[in-house]
């Protein structure tokens, strides 16, 4: 028999029912909920007569509607359907009795932010979430992936989620990368690889010494994108520094717990003999400082190249790619270190850590925004806001002319105030690029938070290596 | 859920690939705590321009098309989020099946809680049915769920793959959390040893 993988044992240890033809019970060990994708799940909750199974697993926390802006507790301060999905999470969480992290909590933030932070995702857990980016958990080794609605009132009636197990994928980064890459260039570099639909049907586990020589905070950015590249979930196998970062936190095992966790959480690595039914590898070296061009998030360059061509491509992408040129309003040929931005947001799931924005200060401290070049800073979460308060981050971006904003998903996917207007062409550390993603008509490139803080300052798309 | 047994009605071409869940529904329109009524707004950002005019060469605003129960799509259809408004506009609008090369994982699963039946089928004979689907208000096509084919207009058939259980599920119309609640002392069997495996959880 051959060895497992990092999923199968995880899977193994969460199946509570298997049927005969293969379809299982899934048991949840944490169901992270937000305003926007549960009214609908709670409301069927409370049609059907049912209760939350497991109350004590379930976190509720706003993210998606909220103004970033100060005042915002006023609920007068929203829009009223902002308003009214936000008073229903507070009713719900009230109602059903789970935990809930209100805007007037230091610890609100980004679902996926506030998680790990918590203490509440641990390594070996199954996780899910109404949000595809909850594949962001997978960091710690846990089993972590988006479902719909519908899924959500199934989890939270019976904590338990029906599947059919995926394959496995291994995406191996070897070696170490070049100065000016980050976790953001390997996961957009991976997705230009396999393209948005590469990863579909898979659970991926990321590996290799690049992988390895991440923080959390850039494991958690690698697998936030795997839903990006089609797969199921992102998992990276947990290690010294996933316990490091774990211990201590709220929710995390203490005393005897702790040490009977540890055991078990350091079983938790792809046995030497497992088998994987796909296999990517890429070089370290090779990983340059990455944006998008297009509005795909597969349309990845490395700074250095210029706008393609669709008849650089095959198939559907011809027209896909001549579409998306259209939309962005970008000419082939031009060097993408010649394309002027309008707006800078660094924040989201993907990169609204305090390391990202260490590395954003980094490049900003000392120098001032553009001209006519709109920045904005939005911390993932109201703990990562007071660090790097402390660390005198915000004082280097207001110094430079950045808007420093209170947290949420803000312009990740312009829910809530923070938009782009039409033709509007941002540097974003977000997640997607799609069409109207960030604003009706907005134009999005996606890069990493150092790439983005030197298009702030430059004006256009800028490789970050120049200004190191 | 509405049950899903055969459908014969008039196919959309969208011969796009990577259609996205933000092309689907835009975001403005997940500020709902309702499951219906967004079928107006399906495609909205595609299908109305800035003053909310119709598109004219939109397919869904074609006359040819405009009761269309079917579409018929390019690969890796409804990546993007999680978000079921996605599935809850297109069965408002009145698809109850869309035909692609792929789709994406999150999207697939929604459907199946929506009464929608998702039909991945290898390039080639997506490219048939496109064609097919070209011919406007001609383009009658019927899906039979039961025997898993697909009848296009000329009286050919292609045969799809579907999984049992979801199947099952469409046919009859079942409540998924009705079936997992019969298995409930599994859940509470696996719970118990799972809090002895694993207290810290």
């Amino acid at each position: 028999m051959t060895g497992k993988t990092l999923y199968d044992k995880i899977w193994d240890a969460h199946v509570a029912h298997e049927a005969e033809d293969g379809t299982c019970l899934l048991y949840i060990d944490r169901h992270l909920v937000h305003e926007v994708t549960s009214p609908q799940a709670f409301e069927g909750l409370r049609m059907a007569g049912r209760q939350v199974r497991a109350p004590e697993k379930t976190i509720a926390v706003p993210d998606h509607n909220v103004p970033t802006t100060a005042g915002r507790e006023d609920p007068s301060n929203m829009t009223e359907d902002s308003r009214i999905q936000v008073a229903a999470l507070d009713t719900n969480a009230k109602e059903f009795g789970i935990h809930y992290y209100p805007v007037t909590d230091i610890r609100q933030g980004i679902v996926h932010i506030v998680g790990p932070e918590q203490g509440w995702t641990l390594p070996g857990m199954t996780v899910v979430c109404g949000d595809s980016h909850t594949a962001t958990h997978g960091a710690f080794g846990a089993l972590a992936h988006g479902i719909g609605t519908s899924e959500v009132e199934h989890v939270l009636a019976t904590q338990t989620l029906i599947q059919k197990k995926s394959k496995n994928m291994k995406v191996e980064i070897t070696g170490k990368l070049m100065p000016g890459v980050t976790a953001k260039d390997i996961t957009l570099a991976v997705i230009g690889e396999t393209g948005t639909a590469g990863g579909t049907g898979y659970v991926i586990e990321y590996c290799g010494e690049a992988i390895r020589d991440l923080s959390m905070e850039g494991r958690m950015t690698v697998c936030n994108m795997a839903i990006e590249g089609g797969a199921r979930a992102g998992l990276i196998a947990p290690d010294e520094k996933t316990f490091d970062y774990v211990m201590g936190r709220p929710h995390a095992p203490k005393g005897a717990q702790w040490e009977a966790a540890l055991i078990w959480w350091k079983t938790l690595f792809t046995d030497e003999d497992a088998e994987f039914d796909k296999v990517v590898t890429l070089k370290g070296e090779d990983i340059a400082p990455v944006v998008t061009w297009g509005t795909s998030p597969e349309d990845v360059l490395p700074i250095t190249d210029v706008v393609p061509s669709p008849e650089d491509f095959q198939g559907g992408k011809v027209d896909a790619a001549r579409r998306s040129l259209e939309y962005m309003g970008l000419v082939p040929g031009t060097p993408l270190s010649d394309v002027s931005i309008d707006a800078v947001f660094i924040g989201s799931c993907t990169n609204g850590r305090i390391e990202d924005l260490r590395a954003a200060a980094e490049i900003v401290k000392g120098k001032k925004i553009a001209e006519g070049v709109r920045g904005m800073v939005v911390p993932g979460s109201g703990l990562v806001r007071a660090q790097a308060e402390e660390e005198g981050l915000s004082e280097i971006f207001e110094a430079a002319g950045f808007e420093w904003r209170l947290a949420g998903c803000s312009m990740c996917l312009a829910m809530n105030p923070d938009q782009l207007a039409p033709q509007e062409r941002c540097a974003s550390t977000s997640n997607r690029n799609f069409e109207g993603r960030q604003g009706f008509r907005g134009r999005t490139h996606l890069m990493s938070p150092a790439m983005a803080a030197a298009a702030a300052i430059s004006g256009k798309l800028t490789d970050v290596r120049e200004v190191m | 859920m509405d049950k899903f047994t055969t459908l014969t009605g008039i196919a959309a071409p969208m011969p796009l690939i990577n259609v996205d869940t933000d092309m689907i529904i835009p975001k403005q329109f997940l500020k709902t705590i309702k499951r219906s009524g967004l079928g107006v707004n399906l495609f909205d950002e595609m299908r109305y321009d800035s003053e909310g005019n119709e598109v004219e060469d939109f397919v869904l605003n074609k006359p040819a098309y405009r009761e269309a129960q079917i579409l018929v799509a390019g690969d890796n259809f409804g990546c993007g989020s999680s978000r079921e408004h996605a599935p809850w506009a297109i069965k408002d609008f009145g698809i109850s099946c869309v035909i692609a090369p792929s789709f994406a994982d999150i999207f697939f699963n929604n459907c199946f809680k929506n009464g929608i039946l998702p039909i991945a089928l290898p390039q080639e004979e997506v490219d048939k049915l496109m064609d097919d689907a070209e011919r406007g208000s001609n383009a009658i096509i019927t899906v039979d769920l039961e025997s898993q084919t697909i009848t296009g207009p000329d009286g050919g058939t292609i045969s799809f793959e579907v999984d049992a259980f979801k199947k099952h599920c469409l046919l009859n119309g079942l409540d998924d959390i009705g079936l997992t609640l019969e298995k409930v002392a599994s859940i509470d069997t696996f719970e118990e040893q799972a809090s002895q495996a694993r207290p810290w959880v």
